[in-house]
């Protein structure tokens, strides 16, 4: 029996206290006796939240990242559960590969693993992996992400199949010959640097061929990082016409715009591309009126040394599973609102992935983090779990901050421990 | 003064007229029987060509030991990178060993910025990616000055693959800074719109580029540039881009004719006109050498010029 004192709930001044037994919520205030008691220090206490899409390059690119350092960092991120992409090498396209990341992450004790598989074998977008027997390998998804999804026929029949078995399909939403050899936003900042852009369109054209191919399978399909106002919009209408979509914003494309690339450092080159203000804030109307269904970080740790690289050669990427929340709330906390906030990190990533909504209700699992919302705290990379010590946000002051992640009743996280 | 020239971004119209009467003196130097000035003696000057460019590099070490610099050469490949040595190592190494500024040239525009973050030494951009390649900007501007007196008021119009072309960006930054107007006209596909700004107009109707120009400078055209699809063949280009001796009847009487080089003989530019008195072509070449010791002379000796 553990007992959570000094903490409140959203929306509430009132300190209570939190009862856990074993890996599931007792109740608050009980007049029962505790083994362990943790000092939430006044803290707010939300469900553990919960990351779509992260990538913890294990296996096979583990210089970048691993499962211990990325399920570390995602509990000091206050994320309780991680689904993490399947571009690794080897792809995880296989049931065997499944079982093995889902065991290894059980033995660490940090967050909890859902791995993504793919979609297609090799993600070659061309045959369907064994999409039946990595379900019950434990994959909670399909996707390709990481590739783009290009022969159109062979997504209609991943929707379907993966419907069959009542999965969600993913899709990094760009059209590859469209975006041709962009590294950037195609605009004004790319002709003046001379660097290949990729344009807005790339995307919308994209999404709304899968939306059309949602609509003939009403299958479920899930848009990842989204990053342009009018792919936003294209969702938008789909989700008024019943198709059945779900999307997704990372915090990049709320808070950097492509004219940070104007020093040429290659921590902003991401996919999709850091595009205009006008799109970020169309990003944000989204998360206000509930078009955006969560907020997932797309995780993409490297090495610094390929991140030292010029535009043309640096992978794309930036990681922020340890930032994502606080830089969310310090931001747009006056605009979204606390609760709203939350949702978007824990509910609204649960209904994307099919999962019953994690709540703080007796017998609920025992995942919760506590956010600090008062101390002010500068991004400092070099204290990162994640092996990839650097950050675009390096040196700014957040709040938000979480100090304990607990999953499944056992500490994963705590700050200063 | 700036201490490294990157691109024209924090660079003034009387920071380039310094350069430019620097170069003078370099001409008259570069005239003397023993050409050959200590100006940068004890200095090493590495010319850090990750992409290859013979001519460039010939320029700037013959500038460089006509200053009795010492000269290092890093030549490499693209490979170097995969081979997986950042950038930011080669640099290091290379400024570990003692090197006073560097030369740069690499196929990713921005990464003679990124050299000089990491060296905080002089640099020079000589061409990266598409971004800019200023000092060839200084030697065309400087070769028509020459001729003008001034470049107020005058249209320059740059005809090509604008869209990939360093020469073109540069030029756009530095000849509007000196008062002139610059066109930029190409196929659709190989001008991208968003380069008009103040000073700079575009236009895909080669006839009205040229119409009054003062000047033509024609772009090389690539092959590749057809198997990527911006262009049906060399030959429709050459038929409706080419800048010639017909062409040139639009522009004002005497205009001159420049080419940054490599040229392709008549694709983009005709043989006969690149050959004729109007072509300053080679004067550019030589220009280059005098304006590149000016260069050099600022960033490295000159203070507040």
């Amino acid at each position: 029996m553990l007992k959570i004192v000094n903490v409140k709930r959203v929306g509430s001044d009132a300190e209570e206290v939190l009862f856990v037994d074993g890996d599931k919520i007792l109740g608050w205030n009980l007049a029962v006796d505790a083994d362990v008691t943790l000092d939430g220090g006044g803290g707010t206490i939300v469900p553990a939240l919960i990351e779509l899409h992260a990538h913890l390059r294990e296996p096979g690119q583990e210089e970048k990242e691993d499962l211990a350092s990325g399920l570390a960092a995602a509990a000091a991120g206050g994320y309780g559960t991680v689904v993490s992409m399947p571009n690794t090498s080897p792809v995880v396209d296989d049931p065997a590969i499944v079982r093995q990341l889902a065991e290894k992450a059980a033995r660490l004790g940090f967050a909890r693993l859902r791995p993504a598989a793919a979609l297609t074998k090799g993600q070659q977008g061309k045959e369907l992996a064994e999409l039946a027997l990595l379900k019950d390998a434990g994959a909670a998804m399909f996707t390709d992400d990481g590739r783009t999804n290009e022969d159109a026929r062979v997504l209609r029949l991943g929707l379907e199949y993966a419907s069959s078995l009542d999965m969600v399909v993913s899709v990094h939403a760009e059209d590859a010959t469209l975006r041709a050899d962009g590294v950037m936003h195609e605009g004004e900042v790319s002709e003046a640097l001379g660097l290949p852009g990729n344009p807005a369109e790339a995307e919308s054209a994209r999404v709304a061929r899968d939306i059309e191919i949602a609509r003939l399978t009403k299958a479920r399909l899930h848009v990842q990082h989204l990053s342009t106002a009018r792919a936003l919009d294209l969702v938008r209408r789909a989700k008024a016409d019943g198709v059945p979509i779900t999307c997704e914003v990372c915090p990049h494309h709320l808070t950097l715009t492509h004219e940070h690339l104007r020093g040429f450092d290659a921590q902003y080159k991401v996919a999709p591309p850091l595009r205009t203000s006008e799109d970020a804030a169309a990003l944000l109307r989204g998360l206000s009126d509930g078009t955006v269904d969560a907020v997932g970080t797309d995780h993409a740790p490297h090495t610094s040394s390929e991140k030292e690289r010029d535009l043309l050669t640096a992978p794309f990427g930036i990681p922020s599973i340890e930032v994502a929340f606080p830089l969310m709330y310090t931001r747009f906390a006056d605009t979204l609102g606390l609760q709203k906030l939350v949702d978007l990190f824990t509910s609204g990533a649960a209904r994307v992935m099919g999962w019953d909504a994690p709540t703080l209700e007796p017998g609920a699992p025992a995942d919760l983090t506590i956010l600090d919302l008062d101390t002010e705290r500068a991004v400092e990379p070099s204290t990162f779990r994640s092996k990839a010590k650097f950050s675009p946000w390096a040196g700014e002051v957040l709040r938000g901050w979480p100090t304990l992640t607990l999953v499944a009743g056992r500490v994963a996280f705590q700050r200063g421990a | 003064m700036t201490r490294s020239l990157l691109d024209f971004a924090d660079w003034t119209a009387e920071q380039v007229q310094a350069i430019f009467d620097t170069a003078d003196v370099m001409h008259e130097v570069l005239a003397r029987p023993v050409k050959k000035v200590p100006a940068l003696q004890g200095m090493t000057i590495c010319t850090a060509f990750f992409e290859n460019s013979t001519r460039t590099r010939l320029s700037f070490e013959l500038a460089a030991r006509r200053m009795s610099a010492d000269v290092v050469t890093f030549a490499a490949g693209a490979s170097s990178l995969s081979k997986g040595e950042s950038l930011r190592d080669t640099i290091e190494t290379l400024n570990a060993l003692g090197v006073d500024a560097f030369i740069v040239r690499h196929e990713a525009s921005g990464a003679a910025h990124l050299v000089n973050k990491y060296s905080a030494k002089p640099t020079i951009n000589a061409g990266d990616g598409r971004r800019a390649h200023p000092t060839q900007a200084l030697l065309d501007a400087y070769t028509l000055r020459e001729k003008f007196g001034s470049l107020e008021g005058k249209k320059i119009t740059i005809v090509g693959d604008v869209r990939h072309s360093r020469v073109a960006r540069s030029n756009a930054e530095l000849l509007p800074m000196l008062g002139a107007s610059v066109t930029l006209c190409g196929p659709a596909t190989l001008l991208p719109k968003e380069l008009a700004r103040r000073g700079v107009t575009l236009t895909t109707d080669v006839n009205e580029a040229v119409k009054g120009a003062d000047a033509v400078m024609a772009l090389r055209l690539q092959r590749e540039r057809m198997n990527a699809g911006y262009l049906g063949s060399l030959e429709e280009y050459a038929a409706t881009y080419q800048v010639n001796e017909a062409l040139m009847e639009r522009a004002r009487d005497g205009a001159f004719v420049l080419h940054p080089g490599p040229m392709n003989r008549d694709v983009e530019i005709s043989g006969s006109l690149a050959d004729s008195p109007r072509a300053l072509i080679v004067r550019q070449v030589e220009n280059g050498l005098a304006v590149r010791m000016s260069v050099l002379y600022h960033l490295l000796v000159g203070r507040g010029a």
